[in-house]
């Protein structure tokens, strides 16, 4: 160790003592090219940032605009009125609280039906495994509104329509990718042997389950439910196709919105349409930053 | 099977295949009550296949396997009075040192009282008693490893198994740990079965070692009769090292296939013959002073620090030997074997006794 280590020092004193010219055009021409690539970088960041958040604030102002004309860059007028019409308004009201209803329902019976699936995903090697598992992305595969249509034919005849079980199947179908292959990547993290060791010590099959599979990949699974709480959440298409006249959600009603409000009406909407996204994602952050998200899409 | 003393362990001619090839072949192993006993073999020789059986996380697909007696065979491995040290350790993540360990004990509902007692006693064992709190992730190998062994030993089970236990340290850490175990194992006087392809592990620690090649136990004797004498041919070349060669028995004297002769003190058989002879690089005796013996040269020499390697031609035939490291090896050598073991068809002929497989 301490021969390498002096053997270090004796280079470091070479270097030193090398000629100070050389030293300080080796040391120029990376900090030019960083400085490019700082600068280049900041311009995508900002450029960016136009493009993301741009909207969002466009959309914040517009919500508490009174009078906006064209060439002026801030509206002259600031009023909350938009917020009143929107919480006076008891369709609206209403639909708020349909989505809120129709969000978790969904999310759970997605859960109950998907979580023993890819539990069996992770850990049994049945014929077709990798077939079903890949074709479960081709509900996301195709135009959402083609496959819709044609369920709503299946639906009509099963009297499905504009029914709280149709709406709630329709948006199922958007979460099951989700629920599906994130736990099966996180139940396929857990080593075997971890459930062996507590088969060992003298757990039942069950018990070895919700004591140490499930709290393992609970993680993976909460980020599951978290997507597939915004899935059904902001699903429009299928509910407004299924669910009207009876079931008008939040993001179906902004169709109704858009087209018999005032603009700024649907933008106070939107934020609040968008509200639980925020939170639900920025609660979920660690785990979808923590690689949870993008284990679940590798193909295994 | 000896009535006297009951078996600790008995593998009744079980076997088994996997994926349609025959892991273990109607094998039968009797380990006894108290002792540690080897299951040592190169990868895909069925120890631990073996060891799953016995676990209880395979069924064997014909025999039985039974713990004092009793068939356990078709009993799933929560049933079982038996404990398992996995190779990756297998500590839930999610629980402490201490939630590690009681975890089989609060599934049995014991009091508090006692849960808390035991796990102190088997945590002092292991010398881990500072870590109670700690989770698994916060301690190093050699500490996760002597929590598995906890966790296994807090349920006083029958039989302990360990499937390649040390694989994961470091060549420093394996033999010290590698003592403790063996240490542990003696002062509660545990039937135990481990698994390891390290024949220096298996020789250092066990009462007994089955060598296993394709599903069969080539022998199974203790470490000083499996290296004196191993039984085949396979045993003798993967359990130590063996210098062999082809040639013929005449009198004391045995003529390798190349052409040289080398006298031989001590044989174990005697006959005359075609044979393939072993020896052990320690056996062979080299000589710079002239004396009897067949001619060497030195190719090459390996410095081992408390011994020297010395790779020699003899005729056409290359030899290992193990020399004092102060041995002057560079004049005429002369070469002669103190003893070897002869083999014919790849088993061992022995004279004295009959060969010792179970």
């Amino acid at each position: 160790m301490s021969a390498v280590e002096s053997q270090g020092v004796a280079l470091g004193g070479l270097e030193q003592a090398e000629l100070p010219v050389a030293r300080t055009a080796r040391r120029r021409r990376p900090t030019a090219r960083s400085l490019t690539l700082r600068i280049v970088g900041t311009v995508f960041v900002l450029a960016l940032l136009v493009f993301m958040v741009g909207p969002i604030v466009w959309l914040a102002v517009r919500a508490f605009s009174g009078l906006w004309q064209y060439p002026q860059f801030l509206p002259s007028d600031w009023t909350l009125q938009w917020w009143r019409t929107v919480f006076d308004d008891k369709t609206l009201g209403h639909s708020m609280r349909l989505s809120f209803e129709f969000a978790p329902i969904v999310t759970v019976a997605s859960a109950a039906i998907c979580l023993p699936a890819a539990y069996a995903f992770s850990r049994f090697n049945f014929p077709g495994r990798r077939v079903l598992l890949v074709s479960l992305f081709a509900t996301n595969a195709f135009p959402k509104i083609g496959l819709y249509i044609s369920m709503a034919g299946v639906f009509y005849s099963l009297n499905l329509m504009g029914t709280f079980l149709g709406v709630v199947i329709v948006q199922l179908i958007g979460t099951i990718v989700f629920m599906t292959w994130i736990p099966t990547a996180a139940f396929s993290a857990i080593p075997r042997s971890l459930e062996e060791a507590a088969r060992d010590v003298g757990a039942g099959p069950l018990r070895v389950f919700f004591r140490v599979t499930f709290p393992l990949a609970a993680p993976g699974i909460f980020v599951a439910m978290i997507l597939s709480f915004l899935a059904a959440f902001d699903e429009a298409q299928g509910t407004f196709l299924v669910g009207i006249p009876n079931y008008i959600t939040m993001p179906t009603e902004m169709y109704t919105l858009v087209l018999n409000y005032p603009e700024q009406a649907a933008a106070v909407f939107s934020i609040l349409l968008a509200i639980p996204s925020v939170v639900l994602m920025s609660l979920a952050r660690k785990h979808v930053m923590g690689g949870k998200l993008a284990e679940g899409f590798q193909i295994r | 099977m000896n009535e006297a003393t009951p078996a600790g362990l008995l593998i009744d001619r079980v076997s088994k295949d996997l994926g349609g090839r025959t892991i273990v072949s109607n094998m039968q192993l009797e380990v006894h009550a108290g002792e540690l006993t080897c299951l040592l073999g190169p990868s895909g020789c069925g120890k631990t296949t073996t060891l799953r059986m016995i676990g209880g996380f395979l069924q064997p697909d014909a025999g039985a396997i039974l713990i004092d007696g009793g068939d356990v065979s078709r009993l799933p491995p929560e049933k079982r009075p038996t404990a398992m040290v996995f190779q990756n350790y297998a500590l839930w993540p999610h629980m402490t040192v201490f939630k590690n360990v009681s975890f089989g004990l609060r599934l049995r509902k014991l009091p508090k009282k006692e849960i808390r007692e035991r796990v102190e006693n088997v945590l002092e064992l292991v010398g881990l008693t500072h870590h109670i709190h700690s989770y698994p992730a916060r301690i190093s190998g050699g500490e996760q490893q002597r929590v598995a062994l906890a966790r296994a030993l807090v349920l006083e089970p029958k039989v302990l198994l360990l499937d390649e236990p040390l694989s994961n340290l470091d060549a420093k850490l394996r033999v010290r740990v590698r003592e403790d175990i063996r240490e542990i194992q003696q002062r509660i006087g545990i039937t135990t079965v481990f698994v390891t392809h390290d024949q220096d592990e298996a020789l250092s620690i066990s009462d007994r070692i089955a060598v296993m090649s394709d599903g069969k136990v080539e022998q199974y004797a203790d470490p000083r009769t499996l290296y004196r004498e191993p039984a085949t041919h396979f045993v003798a070349s993967f359990v130590g090292a063996m210098n062999f060669y082809a040639g013929s028995l005449h009198g004391d004297t045995f003529e390798l296939a190349g052409g040289a002769r080398v006298p031989v003190d001590s044989l174990d058989a005697h006959g005359r013959g075609a044979y393939e002879i072993g020896v052990r690089p320690e056996d062979v005796s080299v000589s710079t002073n002239g004396g009897g013996g067949a001619e060497a040269v030195v190719v090459r020499e390996i410095q081992r620090g408390h011994y020297k390697e010395l790779v020699l031609k003899v005729g056409e035939d290359e030899m290992r030997a193990f020399v004092a490291p102060e041995l002057a090896a560079d004049g005429g050598l002369r070469v002669r074997f103190t003893r070897a073991v002869l083999y014919r068809d790849g088993l061992l002929q022995q004279s004295e006794q009959p060969v010792a497989v179970s």
